[in-house]
Parts: C-alpha cells; structure tokens; sequence
C-alpha cells in the first residue's frame, strides 16, 4: 500500500508531464487528481490504524542505491506514526489543490504542466517523509526544492517570477550546504546513515568531540546544528527566510500546498525525525528555541505592514514555522508536529480562499485595491472567516471548545512557558506577542479585503464573482479540517502524556516531563494566548473600520519604523550587498584579473613569448600549415620514446 | 576466448579499421561524404557494442588485470600489454558511448573537410581507448600525447574564428607537462628496469624518488585534468572546439588526467601522494570555489561550461587523494557522471549554435516557448551539473565530499560551497537561455530538437536519471579494484608514516 501512495503520485507526473499534450489538458488533469485522492485515501487508511493505537511500524524495500566501502544506501519506505501523519497532511492537502487547480489554472495553456510540476512535488515530498536513511531524506528534501523551483518559475515569462525561482533554490541550497555536511558529520561519528542504525548507537557519542574548524566541539552539537541549518533553509526560518516572501511569485494553489502546508514544514519534520539526535544537545536544542521565537515575532511584524494579500500569508506561514521549532527546541515535539498538522489545514484554506479572491479580483493581489467584496463573493469569505479563527487560535482556555489552533498554539506557548529558564521565558512572550500580532494582521487582511467600501476599480468590483464549486469544495474540506482537526487529535498530541507516547509509539522522542508541565502552568498563562488574541481582535476592528484613518497616521509618525517592516527589516538589501554583489565581483576580478591577466598574459606569456612569436606567425598562414606542426609533434613524440628506449636499453 | 583474449585489441583497433576505410571510400561528393559518415558512424557504434560486451564479460569480483595480453615487442622494453580493471574499464565504455553521438552531432555542423574529420575522431578513439586499456608505461606516453594531436587538428581546422591562438595554448600547456612526464618514465625504467605497469605496481620507490617522480606526473596530469591554476588553456580551447570536439575534450580527454592519478600517482607514489594530499586538496578546493565564482560572470555559454567543469574536476582531484574508498570511487563516479553530463551539456549547445551561430548568452531567452524538449533535456543537464539527488551528477559528489570530511573538515565545508555556487551559475545560465520571454526576432522561427539531435540527448537524459537512482552498475564495476587500491595505499603510505 505505501508503494501505491508514493509512486502513483509520480505515475501521474511522468504521463501528463511527457503526454500531457498528446492526451489534452483535461485528461492530465483528472488523471492526477484521481491519482492523488486515490493516494489520500490510501493514506488516511495507513494513518487511522497508528490513530487508533492498532499498528505497527514497518520498512519496505524498494531497491539499491548506492553502495561503497562501509556506505550500504538503500531506498526504503518507512512508515511509523510520524510518517502516517505526515502523509495525511500531504496527501489530503495535495489532492485538494490538485482539484483547486482545476478551477484555478482552467485558462492557463500550459496547464497539462503544471499538474505534472504539481504531482511530482507530491512524490518528492512522499519520499521525504518515507525516508529511512538521511541520503533519502535528502533526496526528497532536494526534490522538492526542484519542484519549488519549478513551480515558482512557472510563469517563466515573468523575470520576477524567475528572480524569485531561483532565490528560493540557491537560498535552500545554502541550508542545504549544512544539511549535506551535517549528513558527512554522522558518518563520520557513527558509520551508518541509517536512522534506526544511528539512533541505536547515538550514546555512543555522549561526550565525543569532533575536529571542526580546527577546533574541538561536542560532536552532537556540531552535527545537530549543521541539521538544523538545513531545516532553517527549507523552513524559511529567521536569516535564511528570505526566499519565501518571493515565492509568492508562483500560482497560488503552489503557495497552499508547498510553501504553507508541506513543503515548508520539511524543516520541522526533519528535526522530529532527528529528536533523538538534538536530545543529546542542549545548545543545539536552545539554538532551535531562539531561532524559532525570533522568526515567529519576526515574521509576525513583517506581516503587520505587507499590502499584498499572498505576503501577508506568507509571513504568517514563517511564523507559524517559528512556533513549531519552538515546541520542537523545547522538547515538546508531539506540539510542534501537532501544530504542523493543524496549520496544514487552516493556512491551506487561508491561501486557497485568497487565490479564491484573486481569482474574483482579476488577478489583483494589492489589498489596497481590494474590499467591500464580502457581498460578492460570500462562500469565500466565510471560509476566509474560519482559516483566520483558526490561525489566530479562538477558544475558551480550559475547554475543549475551540478552532484547531487554539489547542496546537496554545500547547507550544504553554510548553514554552514550562520550559523556563531564559530561553522559555524569552521565547513564552515572543510567542505571545506574535500572537497579538497574528491576530492583528490577520484581521486586517479580513477587513481590508472583504470590508469596508470597496477601493477597486469600477470595473474589477462589478465583475467579481464567486468561484465555482471545483475550487470552493477543496475549501469547505479543508474548513472543516481547520474546524476540527484540533478538537479530535488534542488527545493523541498533547493529551495525557501516556496517550501522546503510545501514539508516537517511538518514532519522535515523548517528553512525559513537558507535556505534565505544560498542562500544570499558571491560569494566567493559559489565558495570555487568548487575551493577545483578543487584543489583535480589537486593535485591527480599532485601525481598519473604526477608525480608518490612524494606519496612516501612525506610518506617517514613524516613518522609519514603517519603513523597517515594510521593507522586511532590510534584509533582502543587506545580503544583496554582503553576498551577491560580491560574489561578482570576486568572480569578475578572478577572471580578468587572475586568469586573463596573471596566468595568462604574465606568467604563460612569460615562459612562453617564442611559442608566442610562433603562434602570431602562423595566425597568417592557412590552416593547412596545421599538419606540418601536428606531424611535427607525432616526430618528436617518437623521437623522445626512441630516445628512452636507446637510453633504457643502454643502462638495462 | 578467443573473444575474451583479444576484445581489448579489437576495442581499441576497431576505430582505426573504420579510418582506414574512410580513406579508401572514393569521390568527393555527396554521396562518398554521406558514406564516409555513415563508416564512421557504423564503427563507432560497433566500438561501442563491443565495449559493453567486455563490460558483459568483466569480472567486478576481482582486482586483477583482465582480458591481458602480453607481447614483447620494441627490444624487449616496450610490450605490447594490455589489460583492465574496475578503474580502468569504465572509461573505455564511456569513450565508446560518446563516440557514436560525437559523429551524429557533426552530421551537419561539419561541412567541409568530412573525410578528414572523421578519420581523425576514429583515430581520435583509437587513441583515447589504447590510453585506459595499456599496461605499458611507454604505450600509455604514446596513447597519452597521442591523442594530442587529433585534437589540437580538430580545433585547429574545424574550429571558431580564434581556433589557431586556442590550439597552441592548448598544446602548449599540455604538452610543456608532458615533457616531465616522459623524463618521469625514463627515470622509472631506470629503477625498475620494465615499463610493465602490472609488474611497476609491485615495485617501492624510494621516498625521495617518489617526490620527483610525483611532481613530474603531476605536471602533466594536473594540466590535463585541469587542475587550478593550470585551467587556463580550457576555456578557450572549449569555445573555440567544434560541438563534437568539445564533447571529447570535457568527457574523455580531461578523465585521463584523473585515470593518470589513479593509475601511477596514488599505487606507485604512495609516499609522495600522502605528502602532497593537503597541497591537492588546496588545489582542488580552490578549483571547485575560484572557477565557480568566474563562472557566474561568463557571458559565453561554452565558457561558463567550462568553467563549471574545472570546479568539477576539482571534487575528483579531491576525492582520489583522500585515499579512502568513498573518496576514490566517488572520483571515478563523478568522472563517468561528468563524461555524460558535460558532453551532453556541449552537444546543448551545439543543438543551438548550430541554430544562431553564436554562444552569446545574452543572444539568448525564452527558448522554452519554441523548444520545449530542449528546455526539458536543458533542464535535467542542469540539474545534474548542479549535483542534484535522483541525478548522476549527486552521486560522485556526495561520496567525494564524504570522503573529505572523514579526512578534514576544513576542506569538506570549503568543498561543499561548491553546491550553492553550481547552483547560482547554472540557473542563472538556464534562466537567461531558457525562461525569460522570447522576445528577440531572431529566435521567433527557431525549431526543437530533430530527430537526430533526440538520438544524441535522449540516451543521456536515460542515463543521467538511471545512474542517479541506480549507480550500483557503476559503483559495483569499480569497488573490488578500489578496495584493493585503496587497501595496498592505506599499508604503503602507512608504512612510511611508521618510518618517519
């Protein structure tokens, strides 16, 4: 069965990709949507046994892969309840989007394409999270950097769209440098790449250093830490997030399912797949919680600013990512899957509903050419309505009444605050002054968009429309899951802590102590989440329909404040200037000045000016002066074998 | 067996058969020059089922010389040997892998001077093979230089408009290393008193010859690899190159300089090679950061190939000198992944230079809206050049960058920038070439790859993603003999670390 969930998802690629126009666009679309809810299926069935604490975990052997000295590679589908889990979130919201796209890229002529570009993400992400060695991992971690690429890029005539393709490759590519020298690190430590293999022999390097940089470093640290760069490239987490604002460039339906729901929690997953690797680290751990907690203000503040609906969401999926390494960093790792799962769903369903609203809009983007559109287009907006009181986590503390991200963020705010110490207690505010935050822009992003009277052209308002049913179904799905998915799993994620342990079944490390601790902290703790959320509530109702005018105000007070967030604290400039621009011109200088000049014209030149003398002579003659030199070279290369021989055959 | 004793003979000679009757096909017309391509193509291809008949018969369980032969011959100095092993014998499948698409893409490039072209590629392959299969020292000086001089022709006639400036640099570099080399081998023989190399694998220079001697090797090999800084001479002789003869160039000629390290430095210098590892990987790091950086900066796509193949090179360099066993196979990896990536990127290229003429590319965007199959083909080329997992190009890297973490960590993170700057370089080439608009009158009419052109690509494209998912063909050929090179290393150089 696990087969047929992975690879059906790349049988559909191959045939629309290859055939997608011999067969006609219509039958490649079907054909991968029907591939895909086929997988889903397959995959709810693999994940409800786990769910109810029926299953066992299992490999499947597929084929070799490479092999040297001690290096044994295998490709294996592994399942466990990680894996289960994670195949439901990508599956269900794959084949969701693959239906949305339906609707959503029906103009588009290269369509047969894009659900190839689609499908083929799916099957990279499968084998990510199948994985049972890191080289596996690896593959599908780059897979879906291919796929991102590709999909970004996919209206290839846009130069944006192909700046920020590629942002997001090389950006990657630098997490993925950490990743790749974090895999050499574990060979090196423990001889295996496997993961059973590793995590049976990790205490082994209890205490073990590694020569790196020259220096002696705890060997777990180094190696958690080059880990995590690469989840801090995949997850666009604080320094090395700066690709995913640009993303946007791709269709939408790609901003659902890669860059909110699956892609990006790569990071995320990789890092609970690896606990009992970062359990052995404590500063690796603290690293994870201040990388967290700074990326999800950050990205929080980033947010309250941005004008474009999709980068408004983006930020938001950045922080998001940032409270999930939090529970991951604290030790609370069920949280930070939990909250992985629950944000699959109600940011799928938030980016789904604005592509829905772009889709109205005529392709328009800019909510300040938006609102009032509530009337128009309703069903959009009430599932809009439901994404936002999941994201920003609406429910009654101490309840079991609420959206699902109340119960999946207020468990990492609770584990954080349980956690202690400065990185807790840092990282417990920062998480819940992102809470406020998401709240606010969030609500912003309702009220600009749906609210108020309308600031569209004529033109564009009066045609707005509702989407049809192919795109509005993967919607109320998906509403459903941002409704419910909280409510129903809380037990298995973050419930009594024998219930989370007997879940996970020993595919993540199960804190009993965190979780225990997280249910036990103060009321008023419990409560901070909803008070920030509450506050956000208020203060967006306050700036965007009270009282229009303040925003602006406010922007125009603190003009460089504004300024900072709305450039996104100026870091695409600052690495504009200490990377790329350097890079070419070190690359320029190596070449003129370095190649062209020294080697070639002082050195070579140098040794050389008689074959020089020679060659500007010959440049005159014709071309057929060539076999003179040519036999010349044949004369005197068996001239100086003769010589060798004579020479050897005289002194043997 | 008479088969078996004597199919390196005909691998080798073959080529040279189908020279022989080019020259004898009369007339110069059409119809004799059409004949004269379908002999050459014929050979080769036949080249090429025989080499993967020797590759059926090969025997990867043992570490022997197989398919020997062994001759005296010029005054009992030089012999007529010849013989393979894991290391040796995949280069010769790749040589007649790339022969026959070498022939389809100057089907129509070539316009004059068919009859001699072609018989100077066969003699080319005849050269190139007698390089991987030889057991004799002198031999291999002779297949080794040899193969100098079609090729310095090639680019010399057939070649761009500053051909004649490129094919003196390229000889001239070459062939100033190749001069120690020669006095390398002559010292050789002096010692050991045979130019067998089964027998001069057996034989222990002493430690301070083994300097001389490895220094000499290495001018020459570091040159034809090339190795930083020794590069220069590749470029130009690439952009000047017709299609074919940089395929060559990039896929064959520059792997005799990583087989020349495999082969003598690292078996029959082990002293030396320990000695100077360290300065290697200095090199090669440089290699792989240095020509990376210029290679953002091209504006000559053949150039920036080039220049991505220098960096490549420097992972081989890299790993054979780590002397352990993911270090030297993942070299022969990456060099076989190399051969077919890089030849498939050139014969890319000539897909549109044989269109508009020029390698300029800015002359280029927007390919994709006309030529989808190329952007396809393009696109797995790049990916493989930028060592993507799933393509062959990941394989040799990944084991090559293990290979150095186990011995050095500061070269390993310094190696491993190498994936982002592939990957800045290449995209940015197939952003300007492929994406974009195609906004240029003079590309509007252009036309996807033809038939023949798909004959050339497709088998690539096949093998780049096969050999991605399953390397084992190739990584089971090489591990015996790797093993016990790397075994017979470990003891010599572990010795002299005892002595010291």
């Amino acid at each position: 069965m696990i087969q047929a969930i992975v690879f059906l998802p790349l049988i559909g690629a191959l045939v629309a990709g290859f055939f997608g126009r011999v067969i006609g666009h219509k039958p490649a679309e079907i054909l991968t949507t029907a591939l895909l809810m086929i997988s889903a299926l397959l995959s709810w069935a693999v994940f409800i046994p786990f769910f109810l604490g029926n299953a066992e975990a299992y490999q499947v052997e597929v084929m070799r892969w490479i092999n040297s000295g001690d290096l044994d590679l295998r490709w294996v589908l592994r399942v466990d309840t990680l894996t289960a889990i994670m195949l439901v979130v990508v599956n269900t919201v794959s084949s969701l989007v693959h239906l949305y796209s339906i609707g959503y890229m029906h103009e588009d002529p290269h369509r047969a394409r894009f659900f190839a570009y689609l499908s083929l993400f799916t099957f990279a992400m499968l084998m990510l999270v199948t994985a049972d060695n890191f080289l596996q991992m690896f593959f599908g971690w780059e897979g879906v950097g291919l796929a991102s690429y590709l999909l970004i890029g996919f209206w290839y005539k846009k130069p944006s769209a192909n700046a920020a393709a590629m942002k997001a490759f090389v950006v990657n590519r630098v997490g993925d440098f950490g990743f790749a020298l974090g895999i050499f690190g574990t060979f090196f430590l423990f001889g295996t790449l496997g993961f059973d293999e590793t995590f049976a022999v990790l205490s082994g390097a209890e205490g073990m250093t590694i020569p790196f940089l020259g220096a002696e470093f705890d060997a777990m640290t180094v190696i958690c830490l080059l880990l995590f760069m690469g989840a801090m490239g995949k997850s666009a987490q604080f320094l090395l997030h700066t690709w995913l604002p640009d993303a946007m460039e791709g269709p939408t339906p790609v901003s659902a399912l890669i860059h909110a729901a699956t892609m990006v929690t790569a990071g995320v997953f990789m890092v609970a797949r690896l606990s009992p690797m970062f359990e052995m680290s404590e500063t690796a751990t603290l690293v994870v919680i201040y990388i967290g907690a700074i990326t999800a203000f950050f990205a929080a503040t980033v947010g309250l600013v941005q004008n474009d609906i999709k980068r408004v969401i983006a930020y938001s999926t950045c922080s998001q990512l940032g409270y999930m390494f939090v529970a991951l960093g604290v030790g609370a790792y069920s949280a930070g899957i939990f909250h992985l799962f629950t944000h699959a769903f109600f940011k799928a369903l938030l980016f789904l509903g604005a592509g829905s609203v772009i889709h109205a809009m005529h392709h328009e983007q800019d909510m300040r050419n938006m609102g009032g559109i509530a009337k128009k287009v309703p069903l959009t907006y009430w599932m809009m309505i439901i994404g936002t009181l999941a994201l920003t986590g609406v429910g009654i503390p101490g309840t079991m009444f609420g959206f699902a991200g109340f119960f999946s963020k207020d468990a990492i705010i609770e584990a954080a605050y349980a956690f202690g110490g400065p990185a807790g207690t840092l990282s417990f505010w920062l998480l819940v002054v992102a809470a406020l935050f998401t709240s606010f822009y969030s609500w912003r992003l309702i009220h600009l968009t749906f609210h108020g009277k309308t600031r569209a052209d004529h033109h564009t308002f009066d045609h707005a429309h509702e989407s049809p049913n192919v795109m509005l179904i993967p919607l109320y799905v998906l509403a459903v899951g941002a409704v419910l998915s909280g409510v129903i799993f809380y037990d298995v994620f973050f419930g009594h802590a024998e219930h989370v342990e007997h879940f996970f079944h020993g595919s993540i490390v199960v804190d009993a102590a965190i979780i225990d601790a997280a249910h036990y902290v103060p009321t008023w703790v419990k409560w901070s989440a909803t008070v920030a959320m509450l506050a956000g509530f208020v203060g967006a109702w306050y700036f965007y329909i009270r009282s229009p005018e303040t925003p602006k105000q406010l922007a125009a007070e603190h003009p460089h404040l504004y300024k900072f967030l709305l450039n996104k604290w100026y870091f695409d400039e600052l690495y504009h200037h200490i990377f790329v621009r350097p890079a070419r011109w070190l690359g320029n200088a190596l070449w003129k000045g370095f190649d062209d000049w020294f080697i070639d014209q002082t050195v070579v030149e140098g040794l050389g000016r008689r074959v020089k003398q020679v060659t500007a002579q010959v440049v005159k003659l014709q071309s057929g002066y060539l076999y003179h030199y040519a036999f010349a070279m044949l004369i005197g290369v068996a001239a100086l074998i003769t010589w060798a021989i004579a020479a050897g055959g005289l002194l043997g | 067996m008479i088969l078996n004793n004597n199919i390196l003979t005909i691998v080798t000679f073959l080529p040279l058969v189908g020279a022989f009757f080019i020259l004898l096909t009369p007339g110069r017309d059409d119809v004799a020059v059409l004949n004269i391509k379908r002999i050459a193509l014929a050979t080769t291809t036949v080249t090429f089922l025989f080499t993967l008949v020797m590759w059926g018969m090969f025997d990867p369980d043992t570490a022997e010389f197989q398919f020997v032969q062994n001759y005296p011959w010029v005054g009992d100095v030089i012999g007529y040997r010849m013989g393979v092993d894991g290391i040796s014998i995949l280069f010769i499948v790749l040589t007649g892998l790339l022969m026959p698409m070498c022939i389809l893409a100057s089907w129509e490039s070539i316009s004059f001077r068919v009859r001699e072209y072609m018989v100077l590629f066969l003699v080319l392959e005849t050269l190139m093979i007698g390089v991987f299969a030889t057991l004799d020292l002198a031999m291999f000086y002779v297949f080794f230089e040899g193969s100098l001089i079609p090729m310095f022709l090639i680019i010399g006639i057939w070649g761009g408009k500053k051909r004649i400036q490129a094919s003196y640099k390229f000889f001239f570099y070459t062939f100033v290393g190749s001069v120690l080399m020669l006095l390398a081998i002559m010292a050789m023989y002096w010692y050991a008193g045979t130019l067998d190399i089964s027998r001069l694998l057996q034989v222990e220079f002493p430690e301070s010859m083994q300097i001389w001697l490895w220094l000499a090797f290495f001018a020459s090999l570091a040159v034809k690899m090339p190795m930083w800084p020794f590069h220069r001479w590749l470029p130009e002789a690439h952009v000047e190159a017709p299609t074919a003869g940089s395929v060559i160039l990039a896929a064959i000629l520059l792997k005799m300089g990583g087989y020349g390290f495999l082969r003598f430095s690292l078996p029959m210098f082990p002293d030396a090679s320990v000695f100077f590892a360290d300065f290697v990987f200095v090199l090669s790091v440089a290699a792989i950061i240095i020509t990376s950086l210029v290679a953002l900066v091209q504006t000559d796509i053949k150039k920036l190939i080039a220049y991505s193949s220098v960096a490549h090179m420097g992972f081989v360099t890299m790993g054979i000198f780590t002397g352990n066993v993911y270090g030297v196979q993942g070299a022969i990896f990456q060099m076989i992944s190399h051969g077919i990536v890089s030849g498939a990127l050139f014969l890319s290229v000539g897909v549109i230079y044989d269109r508009m003429h020029t390698r300029d590319i800015a002359a280029y965007g927007g390919l994709v809206e006309r030529m989808p199959r190329y952007a396809f083909a393009f696109m797995v080329f790049t990916m493989a050049n930028v060592g993507l997992p799933g393509t062959s190009g990941f394989v040799g890297e990944f084991l090559t960058l293990l290979a150095i973490f186990q011995v050095n960590t500061w070269f390993a993170i310094l190696a491993t920038t190498g994936v982002i700057l592939s990957a800045c370089y290449a995209l940015w080439l197939y952003r300007q070439v492929i994406f974009g608009g195609l906004e240029k009158e003079s590309l509007k009419g252009i036309l996807d790859l033809n038939a023949r052109e798909m004959l050339t690509i497709v088998p690539l494209i096949i093998l780049t993603i096969f050999f991605g998912f399953y390397p084992a063909p190739l990584l089971d050929a090489t591990a015996v003999s790797v093993q016990a090179l790397v075994d017979q290393y470990a003891a010599a150089s572990g010795l002299a670390g005892a002595v010291q």
